[in-house]
This record gives structure tokens, C-alpha cells and sequence, in this order.
């Protein structure tokens, strides 16, 4: 308990006596956590939007106008069993004038029309876009000339998406880009992070060597330098999500308001980001510190 | 350099044997036995260097800049270790010590140094007392012991004082304090003197011949050979990692107290009496 009492008023002495590099430690991580802060949201709500535009691609299967209905129930059935696919949904040509109509500004044009020439059709909703061709196949398996054979007489065609391919490549790449950024952020921040620390004990190894030739253990030196390294980590972490906070309530708040977009953010809120964050600070100073002094005390 | 340790430790194991009979006496407080230092890069720090150190011993270490001095003193902490050869405190090989145990080591033996390696933002309380909170000593005692020490080394007024507050040689006694604290054994002073005035190293040399009379052994490194002359202890010289010199008993009286002790040296260095004795001249 004395020992308690021993490190916590050495790690109080040594920050207040080393006030420059302490506030330069406590700096360093307030601007790191705050790059954090603010990336891990937009990352993250990048990430949802991609995944909501890759969940949007779909597979299109169009019938011939004579179909019968239990042509159609049969075909939703088969293809409801196709592995990976997620949902079938039948549009009929009524519905699918009305979707047509939805989105005309002309409605006018419709009018001109004598029949409905919209044939009826299967929205086939996949499990992950990248599985798209393999239903695609199952859908209509090739035959003995290698030529695509549709598994029942009332497919007219299979439709995917004209920019389906495009669609998963730039998504795909742009999961890549984010994954990337945010690896990077991670190791720029321990890296920082962990200099400055290495300057503000390298300033001191003097004080390590006199604590080892007094026959300190290596504990007994460590511990006052891992306390320390917690209260710079809070303290850098407490700056930071005071700005966010303040950032959160001036700029993004109003604005998600006005737009949908912002609104519709799917992201991690702010109460479990802001514990995460002085937590993972406080984590890194505490690590940083002790093992940066590990350099100093081999005997 | 793992190769060399293990048969150093062979050695060792092999030299100990006779030490099953049972012991006259006490075994020296140090004793290097053909120990061998090879720098990584070829320089020989030691080279088949014996020496046997008894408690209660005064003794001069000597010799020009790179001779060994200076790795004498890491062998005995444990700074270094041999390539060959057995480096003993108290008769406990050290170099078969692990590492967590070194610390211990350590705490056995008081250390000096010529820059005093005090920490600059501590009281000199502070600084003295930080040797007993690493040991884990009562804070009661801390308190008690503390003061006791600084007044022995003639500083009872300035404990509360930084030490760039005092002058070269107080600063050399806060650190002299902080070493013999928690009365170890073994007090080793390196170039204790080096940055001192004739007149302030006579008064350190005092204070280290008072501490020597409590039976701590005293092994002071230094090149100031006028004052070692004029001292009469054992002195054991190095020349090129080598021991070219070792001469010891019968050179002096050993029942000198310490004011014979100062006023002879003073007398024998021509340096003046001063007028501010140290207060704490009578306590040992």
C-alpha cells in the first residue's frame, strides 16, 4: 500500500517537474486521438455506405408474357433454392408499370401506351455481389455445347445489373482504400505517440541509471513511468474528446438536421467511440512508456 | 561471449570445491581471480587480474586513464561481466547471479562517483532518501535515518536544499551520504575527488576514512597520486589492465582516528587547517 503511495506521488513529481515534455507527450496524443476521433466515423460510415450499395446490386429475371402462374410459382420456388440466394420477389407487369410510372417525371408518357409492355419479372436479391455469377450459372446452366441453357422454359433472359461489374470494383476498392487508411492511422499514432515518450524519458535516463545503481528493481523504476504514462494518456484523451464533443455538437448535429445523408450515417455512436478512445490513449501511454524504458534498464 | 561465460562458471564451480572444508574466516569481500574484460571491439579492460580485498580494508585503486579502473568498479556491480575468470563479493560468485538478483547486489554496495550523480530536481533529503525507499524501508525510519547521515557528513543545515544550491564537495557528501545510507558493506568511491579542490578532497578523503572505520570496506579509484602517497593505505596500481603494484599493510598506523588522519594529510599536502570542522566529527 506504502509502495502504491510511493509510485503514485513519484509519477506526480515527475510530471510536474518535467512539465514541458509531459505537456508535449499529453499534446501529441490529444492531436492523435483527435485524427482518430474524427476518422474512425467517417471510416466507418464510408464502410456502411459501400456495403449499402453492394447489397443494392441484384439480379434481373425477366419472363416471357405467357407464363403461367404456376410456371412462376415453380421457377420462385427453384430459384429461391439456389444457394446464396437471399430473396426472390415477383414484379408483375402492373407492378412494374407502376415502378416505371414512379420514377417518370412525364407521366404523360404513359398514356401514349395502348398495353402494358413490361414483362413480368424475379428481382434476385444475393447473399454477397460477389456470388452474382454463380446463380447467374445456376439460373441457366450451360449445355453439352457450352451454351447457356435457363433452367425453365418461361425465362425469357437473365438480366444483371449494366453496371454491376463497375459497382463491385469501385466498392471493392474502396473497402481496400479505407482498410489501408485506417491501418496507417493506427501505426502513425503508436509511432508518435511512442516518440514522444522515448524523448521525455530519454531526458531523464540519468534519474534510471542512479534509481538501478541504488538497487532499484526494474519494477520499482517502471511502475512510477507507467503511472505516468496512464495520467498523460487520459489527459491527452480527455483534450481530444473535449473537441470532439464540441466539433459533434457545432458542425454535425445541425447539418445531420438539414441532410439525409449525414443523418442516415450508420456509424458507431459517440458514447462507446469517446470509452473507446481514453481507453485505447490511456492503454498506448501506459505500454509506450514502460516498454520505451526497457531500452534504459538492461543491466 | 556465451561461451566465455559458461566456462567462467565451469571454473568457478571447479574453484569452490576446496571451500567445502570448513572456513578459518570470513571470505574477502572481494576477490577477482584471474578475471579477463575484453571490450567488444578488442579492448582489454582486465586482463588476468587477482585481487583480494579483506572487510574493514582502506585501499587505493590507481593508475593512468584506461588502465582498468573504471572496469574494475563495473565488474563489482555487475556493469560488465568477465570473459574469464571469477569476479567475488562476500564471497558470492557474480556472475553466476541472475539478473533479477542484481539489483540486490547493488544494494550491498555503496557507490561515489566524480559527477555525484544526483537527481537535480530532489532535495537533498530526497536524494539520500531515495536509496531507502528503493529498499523498502519504513517511512519512519527514512525519517529518522535520513538527517542522521547529512549531519555525519557535515550538511545537518542544508537538507532542504537542491543540489545546484551547493558547492562541489557538498555535493560529493550528499552522495557519499546516499551511498553509505543503509550501511553496506562495501563502499566504492570512483575518482571521488576529480572535480574537487585540495582542500574539499582532503575533507572527502576524511569522510570516507570515518566510514571506513565502521568496518565498511572503502575501495577509492582515483589518479591523484600525491594523495594517495601521502594517505599510507594499501594501494594496488593498474597499468594496462594489469596489476603492476600492490602494496599493502604495514604502511600506516591503523588505530589513527580521524582528525590525526586529516591533520597529518593536511600537514603532508601543506594544505591549511580550515575553520569549519564538521559537526558531526564526533559521532564515530
Amino acid at each position: 500500500m506504502s509502495r502504491l503511495t510511493f509510485f503514485l506521488s513519484e509519477a506526480y513529481r515527475a510530471l510536474r517537474r518535467n512539465a514541458a515534455p509531459s505537456l508535449a507527450a499529453i499534446v501529441t496524443i490529444a492531436v492523435t486521438v483527435l485524427l482518430i476521433g474524427v476518422l474512425v466515423p467517417v471510416l466507418d460510415a464510408s464502410g456502411s455506405k459501400t456495403d449499402d450499395v453492394r447489397s443494392q446490386l441484384e439480379l434481373k429475371v425477366f419472363l416471357f408474357d405467357d407464363a403461367t402462374n404456376n410456371e412462376i410459382s415453380n421457377l420462385q420456388d427453384k430459384i429461391g433454392a439456389i444457394p446464396h440466394v437471399e430473396n426472390v420477389e415477383y414484379v408483375s407487369p402492373a407492378a412494374a408499370l407502376k415502378i416505371l410510372e414512379d420514377r417518370l417525371e412525364d407521366k404523360s408518357l404513359l398514356d401514349q401506351l395502348n398495353s402494358n409492355p413490361l414483362p413480368p419479372a424475379f428481382n434476385v436479391k444475393v447473399d454477397n455481389p460477389d456470388n452474382l455469377e454463380s446463380v447467374q450459372t445456376a439460373l441457366s446452366p450451360p449445355d453439352s455445347a457450352g451454351k447457356p441453357q435457363p433452367i425453365s422454359a418461361a425465362i425469357d433472359e437473365i438480366v444483371t445489373g449494366e453496371q454491376t461489374q463497375q459497382i463491385r470494383e469501385v466498392t471493392g476498392a474502396v473497402k481496400i482504400l479505407l482498410a489501408v487508411i485506417a491501418v496507417l492511422l493506427a501505426i502513425a499514432s503508436v509511432f508518435l505517440v511512442g516518440n514522444t515518450i522515448r524523448l521525455s524519458i530519454y531526458a531523464r535516463r540519468r534519474e534510471v541509471e542512479v534509481m538501478q545503481l541504488v538497487g532499484a528493481t526494474n519494477w520499482f523504476i517502471r511502475w512510477p513511468f507507467v503511472i505516468e504514462g496512464l495520467v498523460v494518456g487520459l489527459f491527452g484523451a480527455l483534450i481530444a474528446v473535449g473537441i470532439l464533443f464540441l466539433g459533434k455538437v457545432t458542425i454535425v448535429d445541425p447539418l445531420s438536421d438539414n441532410f439525409a445523408l449525414v443523418e442516415n450515417l450508420n456509424t458507431i455512436s459517440f458514447g462507446p467511440l469517446i470509452a473507446a478512445l481514453v481507453t485505447g490513449a490511456m492503454v498506448v501511454a501506459a505500454l509506450g512508456s514502460g516498454v520505451t524504458l526497457r531500452r534504459f534498464l538492461r543491466i | 561471449m556465451a561461451r566465455a561465460r559458461t566456462r567462467s562458471r565451469l571454473r568457478a564451480r571447479r574453484s569452490r570445491m576446496p571451500e567445502s572444508h570448513p572456513r578459518p574466516q570470513r571470505p574477502p569481500i572481494v576477490e577477482l581471480r584471474d578475471a579477463t574484460m575484453v571490450y567488444p571491439g578488442g579492448h582489454v579492460g582486465l586482463e588476468r587480474v587477482s585481487i583480494s580485498i579483506d572487510r574493514g580494508e582502506f585501499v587505493f585503486l590507481v593508475g593512468p586513464t584506461g588502465c582498468g579502473k573504471s572496469t574494475f568498479i563495473k565488474l563489482l556491480l555487475r556493469d560488465l561481466q568477465p570473459a574469464s575468470g571469477t569476479v567475488r563479493v562476500a564471497g558470492k560468485d557474480i556472475n553466476d547471479m541472475s539478473r533479477s538478483k542484481v539489483p540486490q547486489l547493488r544494494r550491498r554496495i555503496g557507490t561515489v562517483f566524480q559527477d555525484f550523480k544526483l537527481l537535480p530536481n530532489r532535495t537533498v533529503y530526497d536524494n539520500v532518501a531515495y536509496a531507502l525507499q528503493v529498499i523498502g524501508t519504513p517511512r519512519s525510519e527514512i525519517k529518522r535515518q535520513v538527517p542522521e547521515i547529512l549531519r555525519m557528513v557535515g550538511l545537518g543545515a542544508k537538507i532542504h536544499n537542491y543540489p545546484d544550491e551547493l558547492s562541489g564537495g557538498e555535493q560529493q557528501r550528499v552522495s557519499i551520504a546516499r551511498a553509505f545510507v543503509s550501511h553496506p558493506p562495501l563502499l566504492l568511491a570512483d575518482e571521488p575527488t576529480g572535480n574537487l579542490d585540495p582542500e574539499t578532497s582532503i575533507g572527502i578523503m576524511q569522510l570516507l576514512y570515518r566510514i571506513n572505520r565502521t568496518g565498511t570496506t572503502v575501495v577509492v579509484v582515483t589518479h591523484d597520486r600525491e594523495m594517495v602517497d601521502k594517505m599510507r593505505r594499501r594501494v594496488i596500481q593498474l597499468y594496462d589492465g594489469r596489476v603492476i603494484r600492490d602494496q599493502a599493510a604495514g604502511m600506516y598506523a591503523t588505530d589513527e582516528d580521524t582528525s590525526e588522519f586529516g591533520a597529518r594529510v593536511r600537514s603532508e599536502l601543506g594544505v591549511a587547517e580550515p575553520d569549519d570542522l564538521d559537526d558531526g566529527g564526533a559521532v564515530l
